[in-house]
């Protein structure tokens, strides 16, 4: 099972996604990046059936630059661009053979200055969460998030409980992960931090 | 009516098909464009409307498009008629992207519009699109600028210069007499308002520039800056009319 871990604090999102690529019982490949950029200051992380995964994210993220590239170069700020992928998966949910995708959005709302992070399943359920995980790293992380999660963290004290959820997956997780990719969504866009 | 243009497949007995020619002839009452090719910069012209008193110049539309980060088109002819042609251009850019994760190349974006430009001359129901474009641009990790002009029979060519609209001719030919090889960034800024200005006498209010470099730098240029161009330009008329005086 993949990972896919979002935290947001006072000026940024964090987002963890798992490295491996795995397929029946093999890992294909060590360093799978599950994160598709939609545009500047938003970041899609995904996990579910391979496949739908991929071809998901990157239909979505031509459909946001196309957006951009209509209307004069304006960004879709993170409420939309959440909105836009729950309804894409609400229609595909009811189509003869659903897209079987969950994810997480990572954005930075360049109008207001605030940051957020969406959280959205294949059913087409939308929720905006301080910090949130799909599949099974959601039991092992859930408790450790709620007793340490504060409001107004800094990037750091962020990265800080990135960490200690990390480090609990990798005691407690049966099967190995290949270690995670952290990536920050701010004003300054999106950067790869490990 | 001679009844060879009451529908469009239809070819005259010299070979003339009329509703494309009457298409150029709409391209020739657009407002004119210009686009130029420098040593390592494409710099597109047009030239504005004055927008009316009780007018929003803040959402009155450009004639200067983006097609994707690193393609820029400008057009001459019907403004209705451009905007589904460029939405057609942006829906492909993206869909090249999704397909085979790279940006489109501006030949091949330019054969696309001319494909689009030419199918619309040769199906039922429909009528050419009244426009001529200049697509100018970048291909991804490359250095050298790329100008391509596209009319509405589905031709399309390559140019060093070039110039589409009202008064077309006449820029051209400045054009064919000024244009010298690897200009510089600024050089080719000042050619192309230059070479604009022979037909707008309203000075920089009226013109409209975007400056392309390498890696999807897109500028576009304000009133002020182009303001300076004009003046400098202005400047250089005079002192030269001021040589060409006889002396007493």
């Amino acid at each position: 099972m993949d990972i896919i871990l979002g935290i947001r604090v006072s000026d940024a999102t964090l987002i963890a996604t798992s490295k491996a690529a795995t397929r029946s019982i093999s890992i294909l490949k060590d360093d799978d990046d599950k994160t598709r950029e939609l545009n500047k200051h938003n970041l899609i992380a995904f996990t579910g059936e391979s496949g739908d995964t991929t071809q998901f994210a990157e239909y979505v993220q031509a459909n946001i630059q196309l957006y951009s590239m209509r209307e004069n170069d304006i960004e879709l700020s993170p409420k939309a661009t959440a909105s836009f992928i729950r309804n894409q998966l609400a229609t595909s949910i009811r189509s003869r053979k659903p897209y079987q995708v969950n994810c997480l959005i990572g954005g930075y709302d360049t109008k207001t200055g605030k940051p957020s992070l969406n959280w959205i399943d294949y059913l087409g359920t939308q929720v905006e969460l301080p910090y949130g995980a799909h599949g099974y790293a959601a039991f092992y992380t859930t408790s450790l998030l709620d007793k340490h999660y504060r409001e107004k963290m800094s990037i750091d004290d962020g990265l800080k409980l990135m960490d200690m959820c990390i480090d609990e997956l990798n005691k407690r997780m049966p099967i190995d992960f290949k270690g995670v990719y952290i990536k920050v969504v701010d004003k300054d866009g999106i950067r790869l931090i490990k | 009516m001679s009844g060879y243009d009451s529908a469009l497949s239809i070819f005259s007995p010299d070979g003339h098909v009329f509703q494309v020619e009457y298409a150029s002839e709409a391209v020739k009452r657009g407002t004119c464009a210009v686009g130029v090719k420098g040593k390592e910069t494409v710099v597109l012209g047009c030239e504005k409307r004055t927008t009316l008193k009780l007018q929003d110049p803040r959402i009155t539309p450009s004639k200067i498009c983006k097609v994707d980060h690193h393609i820029l088109l400008a057009f001459a002819g019907l403004n209705a008629d451009a905007r589904i042609l460029v939405d057609k251009a942006r829906v492909e850019a993206q869909s090249h992207r999704l397909t085979l994760e790279d940006s489109v190349t501006v030949d091949y974006l330019t054969k696309y519009v001319a494909g689009v430009q030419q199918k619309y001359t040769q199906s039922g129901g429909v009528r050419p699109f009244g426009i001529a474009t200049l697509i100018a641009g970048f291909d991804s990790n490359d250095n050298v600028p790329k100008l391509y002009q596209t009319e509405p029979s589905g031709v399309f060519n390559a140019w060093k210069a070039h110039a589409i609209g009202r008064s077309s001719k006449t820029v051209k030919e400045f054009l064919e007499k000024n244009y010298t090889d690897d200009l510089s960034e600024d050089e080719t800024i000042k050619l192309t308002i230059k070479s604009l200005l022979e037909v707008v006498q309203t000075g920089a209010k009226n013109i409209e520039v975007s400056v392309m470099k390498p890696n999807s730098v897109i500028q576009t240029l304000t009133i002020d800056e182009i303001k300076k161009y004009v003046d400098e330009i202005e400047a250089e008329k005079e002192a030269e009319a001021e040589k060409k005086k006889p002396k007493n």
